[in-house]
């Protein structure tokens, strides 16, 4: 019986060897270790033995049994993981195919430069004031220094709709509107972006519709340092903490002392190349001190307020920030122009 | 204004100080230098030549063989091409080896056969601007006007050896139209000397009074008249100095009598005008204002229609010259003329603004008398150009100018305190110090307990009050020292209005949805429109349109999206979906005189495919119901309610256009453009959208209130309906809402089926409802009396009929 024992558990060795799948292997388990298998049969008939021969016999048997088991087990696990295997190789896909794209649309350069000029100015306690694009020739010129035949007013700049409606040429009519609404009583502090219209041929450079942003401070015992010291805040979080700063006197008629604010050039870092025709300075934006009459037109009395205001052009930041040559691709809407923003 | 450096070098000392160092100076304290060109640049052995024989070419009828002195032992022999060139000619000679601007190189040449040794140069080749070339030369080469000794280097006498700064100025910096009010500012910013030009003449016996009168009738506009009689000039080419002193100002020598009257232009900012007396027609100068269409001929050869706004110089009969601005053509000066009028002349701006902006001329005349010149300087630039006309035309000038003279000459005193300015200023300067500052630019200032007492020269009209005072002493002081601080107002709350934020939540929406922001001009023209409104309807129009594309306001987007989208196809980009977030400009006028409505609107225009997953096979194209997804989309997340409402619009598909119902109130359109409107576009199926936003962006922030989640299970029912196909699922899907009260949770729409298993005119359309009982768990019993509800609801109002599997 013990050579029997062994002739099964040498047959089982080769069978679960030979079992490919664990379809095979569940066979080789039912017919070695089921309740009809041989080694049952075996055990069976241990009845008959003697009681020296039984317990030999029993050990053996178990230890058949259990050897088989292990090694059903054993290859019961090899298949399985071979199973698996199979299966993820079959399932491999090419990871370099396209992905399904998510939509994604475009910030139009010009809104990504109002909208970072307009948190930085709100960061800094300012509000964000709109006017309307058609203005009454008071507004746009008058309240701000700007009488009838004064020379600096170029009547061919400017698109009339009537004599006394037009369509602004600046966003600096919003300062007298917005220091009316404040009825003589500071602080003011506001900026306004918006579009603005000018008579100008359009070509790279020229535009007959650009956008502007406009800023004032209105209250008492503002000065020029003042106005300093905020665009040094400005320079910085907008063109990048390395960037220099100088201001220039200018004229302007609704400003006196009036400047312009130049910051050190990037391309060369101030050392003079074409994009800042060699000065190393690139002239970003005009200023000054609110001329006391348009303070007092706009309701404020100039000896006991004063303030400063300041106006940079939209485009001009935008082509300075991306490169950009013409001021036309702003308002062709050509996508390839438009795509390339957005990540803005 | 062009500034040679030399000649500013006559009145202020320039030593130790380059042209570049001078512009950088110049423009840190407020006359901004635009540019700084080196005449010359790049020119290398240059010399003068003497044309010693010059004989025709063997070979070639346009050249001419020359033999030139240029200094050396032996001559050397040039072929030039230049139809003026002549034996016995000083000529500028660039040498073999030498260079000439823009870097080109000078060889030795065989010209059909001739030898060349080098290029006898014109104007031009040096680099002068053809407009500031002497007509004399402009074809040919430049011959020198005095013999200069051959062999000797040509840069100098040409004035090649100079610099030319350009000023951009400011309109209020007219002072520096002239070498001297710009010797004032260099002097100014350097802290060094004015040095004045000091008029010499020798005056005859004879007086001007004695040949002509002069007679203002129009004084308000003409305070001062000076007119001074020189006699027996001889006219004639200037000498070389005076020639290259202009052209580096930019401006072409013509005789040396004008050329003198513009010098002195240049040099004091007095415009000049001299008359040919002898043509001058009678012995009166009559100065009055134009009469009504008052013909006249200007010295260019216009024939001019004046009005009573303008001022002319007349010989008592017709006008003479165009005061101020030109001169008649009658009486310009010639080269055979011999007695001259001088004028000198203070006019004042407004009537010069005038006749420049009628007339459309601008001179360098009337540039500096619109601006308002110097009243002190008016007589003395007479002086000044009849001591060189004297000196260089031979003339002799008559004792003392016959005059009108009312001219307020008065300087200007102003009271500064200089507290006030360091206020302004957030500085911290004495009072002497600014004294100081202010007597570098020759302001006279007296300081008394604080205040400064300050007295404007005259040259300086654009200060008139003390915020100009307060920016010369910055300016001067310098804008580098003023410190840096931040003002010291209560803080502020800054930020944006809720409308100013929905707008940005609107960009980040649509963005997000895969459209570009488009902005597309404002200006446009009523046939553009005339697609989607009549032409007759009121419209915002410019007076003086550039042109006919940018004539009037748009009233809507959508064209101009449709322009974009068409600029797009036609570069082969079919797939594009654009908005634009923009203001629209509506009048109820036919004639405009209030400021017209504007409105925020924000349109969409789709087209081509929506989504493409090229690999994959997959295509989506945009239709109707993708753009109406992304209004709902964008609707829900500014938190307005919507609704559709079936609608025909001119210009878009008339089965396939929806009124858009923003919180109860239409707000705008959505729909496919019409083909014959896709086509005016050069478009395939397009969808567009337009909203207007204005009450939406007003309206109030609806506040999220949280709601608990159900704890009791809700049950589903799912319904699939035939019904009429013109009955609209919106219709359905109010039916089921409102019977389904108060169980009903939410309907939605999942399938629709029109088709060979359903009877023609007839449509399939499924809902699934959802009930729900916030209180308890819905039994069976719960359900079915509701739902027979809504189905028997549905089949009285809508037909409705559950359809059989
Ligand atoms: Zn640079």
């Amino acid at each position: 019986m013990l050579e029997r024992l062994q002739e099964l558990h040498d047959e089982a060795v080769v069978k679960v060897a030979e079992a490919q799948d664990l379809d095979s292997l569940q066979q080789v388990r039912i017919s070695y270790l089921g309740k009809k298998g041989p080694i049952t049969e075996v055990m069976k008939g241990m009845g008959k033995l003697s009681n020296e021969e039984r317990p030999v016999v029993g050990a053996k048997a178990n230890e058949v049994r259990q050897s088989v088991q292990k090694l059903i087990e054993e290859k019961e696990r090899t298949l399985q993981q071979a199973a698996v295997q199979k299966q993820l190789a079959e399932e491999s896909i090419d990871v370099t195919l396209p992905g399904r794209p998510v939509a994604r649309g475009a910030r139009h350069p010009l809104t990504s430069v109002v909208e970072t000029i307009e948190d930085i100015f709100t960061g800094m306690g300012f509000q964000v004031a709109e006017g309307p694009e058609v203005e009454t020739d008071y507004y746009n010129f008058e309240s701000l220094n700007l009488p009838k035949h004064h020379p600096a007013r170029d009547m061919q700049d400017t698109f009339f709709v009537t004599p006394d409606l037009l369509l602004r040429t600046q966003t600096s009519p919003v300062q007298t509107r917005t220091m009316e609404k404040h009825e003589g009583k500071g602080p003011v502090k506001i900026i306004c972006p918006g579009k603005v219209y000018r008579r100008d041929e359009d070509d790279a450079t020229h535009s007959h519709q650009f956008m502007q942003i406009e800023g004032l401070v209105v209250d008492k015992g503002i000065r020029m340092s003042d106005l300093k010291g905020m665009f040094e805040a400005f320079v910085k979080s907008y063109f990048g903490e390395d960037r220099k700063m100088r201001l220039r006197p200018s004229f302007f008629p609704f400003t006196e002392p009036s400047a312009e604010l130049d910051v050190s050039c990037a391309m060369c870092g101030g050392e003079g190349c074409r994009t800042c025709k060699g000065t190393g300075w690139i002239e970003v934006l005009g200023s000054g001190m609110v001329h006391p009459n348009v303070l007092k037109m706009g309701g404020f009395d100039p000896e006991v307020y004063s303030g400063f205001a300041f106006g940079m052009g939209v485009e001009r930041f935008a082509m300075l920030k991306y490169g950009i040559d013409d001021i036309r691709h702003f308002y062709t809407n050509d996508t390839r122009f438009l795509e390339q923003f957005i990540r803005e | 204004m062009l500034l040679s450096y030399k000649w500013l070098s006559e009145y202020v000392d320039l030593s130790g100080i380059t042209p570049e160092k001078l512009a950088e100076e110049l423009t840190l304290h407020g006359v901004e230098v635009d540019a700084v060109q080196e005449l010359g640049a790049g020119i290398t052995n240059l010399v003068v030549g003497r044309v010693v024989s010059c004989e025709q070419h063997p070979d070639a009828d346009k050249l001419k063989v020359c033999q030139v002195d240029v200094g050396e032992e032996e001559s050397v022999q040039i072929v030039c091409g230049a139809p003026n060139v002549a034996e016995g000619q000083s000529v500028a000679v660039a040498r073999v080896g030498g260079r000439l601007p823009g870097g080109m190189k000078i060889k030795r040449a065989k010209l059909r056969g001739q030898v060349s040794e080098g290029m006898i140069c014109s104007l031009q080749e040096l680099g002068f601007e053809g407009k500031v070339v002497p007509k004399k030369y402009s074809e040919g080469i430049f011959v020198f006007p005095e013999e200069v000794v051959p062999g000797t280097d040509a840069k100098e006498p040409l004035g090649l050896d100079d610099t030319v700064l350009e000023l951009d100025l400011t309109p209020n910096r007219s002072d520096c139209l002239s070498y001297l009010g710009a010797a004032y500012e260099a002097a100014a910013v350097l802290n060094r000397d004015v040095y004045m030009p000091e008029p010499r003449i020798v005056p005859a016996k004879d007086r001007t009074e004695e040949f002509v009168k002069v007679k203002v009738q129009a004084d308000e506009w003409n305070p001062y008249y000076g007119a001074t009689m020189i006699r027996g000039v001889q006219v004639s080419e200037s000498p070389l100095w005076l020639q290259t002193a202009l052209m580096a100002s930019g401006v072409r020598p013509l005789n040396n009598v004008v050329d003198i009257t513009n010098y002195v232009l240049l040099e004091y900012g007095q415009p000049l005008h001299a008359f040919d007396f002898d043509r001058f027609g009678s012995d009166e100068v009559v100065v009055r204002r134009a009469e009504q269409d008052e013909k006249m001929t200007t010295l260019d050869g216009e024939e001019r229609t004046l009005s009573a706004e303008h001022l002319v110089i007349t010989n008592g009969i017709r006008p003479t010259a165009l005061a101020g601005v030109m001169g008649g053509a009658d009486s310009e000066v010639e080269s055979a003329s011999e007695n001259l009028l001088l004028e000198s002349a203070y006019f004042k701006p407004e009537t010069v603004r005038k006749a420049q902006k009628d007339l459309g001329i601008r001179s360098d005349s009337s540039i500096r008398f619109e601006k308002g010149v110097d009243p002190n300087r008016v007589a003395s630039a007479g002086e000044r150009a009849a001591s060189l006309i004297q000196q260089l035309a031979g003339g002799v000038v008559l004792a003392d100018p016959v005059e009108h003279d009312t001219l307020n000459r008065d300087e200007l005193k102003l009271d500064v305190e200089a507290d006030r300015i360091n206020a302004s200023l957030g500085t911290d300067m004495s009072a002497a110090d600014m004294s100081a500052v202010l007597e570098r630019l020759r302001f006279g200032v007296k300081e008394k307990k604080g205040t400064l007492h300050v007295t404007v020269p005259t040259r300086r009209q654009d200060i008139s009050i003390e915020p100009d005072i307060v920016e010369e002493v910055a300016r001067l002081y310098g804008y580098d020292h003023i410190p840096v601080t931040l003002p010291n107002t209560p803080s502020t709350k800054g930020g944006l209005t809720t409308a100013q934020k929905r707008k940005r939540r609107i960009r980040r929406f649509l963005e997000g949805a895969g459209m570009h922001e488009a902005v597309s001009y404002s200006l446009t023209t009523a046939q553009k429109e005339a697609h989607f409104r009549s032409e007759e309807d009121p419209r915002v129009s410019v007076s003086l349109p550039m042109s006919e594309d940018r004539s009037s306001l748009r009233t809507t987007l959508i064209p101009h999206l449709l322009e974009a989208l068409s600029h797009n196809r036609n570069r082969n980009l079919y797939n594009v979906s654009l908005f634009e977030l923009g203001s629209v400009f509506h009048t109820a006028e036919t004639d405009v005189t209030k400021q017209p409505e504007e409105k925020t609107y924000l349109a969409g225009a789709f087209t081509g495919m929506w989504e493409t997953h090229e690999w994959q096979g997959e295509k989506k194209p945009v239709d109707f119901y993708v753009v109406k997804g992304v209004v709902e989309g964008l609707l829900a997340e500014l938190k307005a309610d919507v609704s559709f409402e079936k609608a025909e619009r001119r210009g878009l598909h008339p089965g396939r256009t929806a009124s858009v119902i923003i919180n109860n109130r239409p707000a705008g359109v959505i729909g496919q453009l019409h083909p014959e409107t896709a086509k005016a576009f050069s478009l395939a199926e397009t969808y567009v959208v337009e909203l207007d936003l204005d009450a939406l962006l007003q309206a109030e922030e609806k506040a999220v209130r949280y709601r608990p989640i159900p704890r009791y299970p809700a049950v589903d029912r799912d319904i699939a309906l035939v019904v009429d196909q013109a009955v609209s699922a919106a219709e359905l899907e109010g039916i089921i809402t409102e019977s389904g009260q108060p169980l009903l949770d939410r309907v939605h729409l999942f399938d629709l089926y029109e088709g060979e298993h359903i009877a023609p005119g007839k449509k399939s359309a499924a809902f699934s409802l959802r009930y729900l009982d916030r209180e308890k768990t819905l039994t069976e019993e719960d359900v079915a009396a509701v739902h027979g509800k809504v189905l028997d609801a549905l089949e009285k109002k809508a037909g409705a009929q559950l359809r059989q599997q």
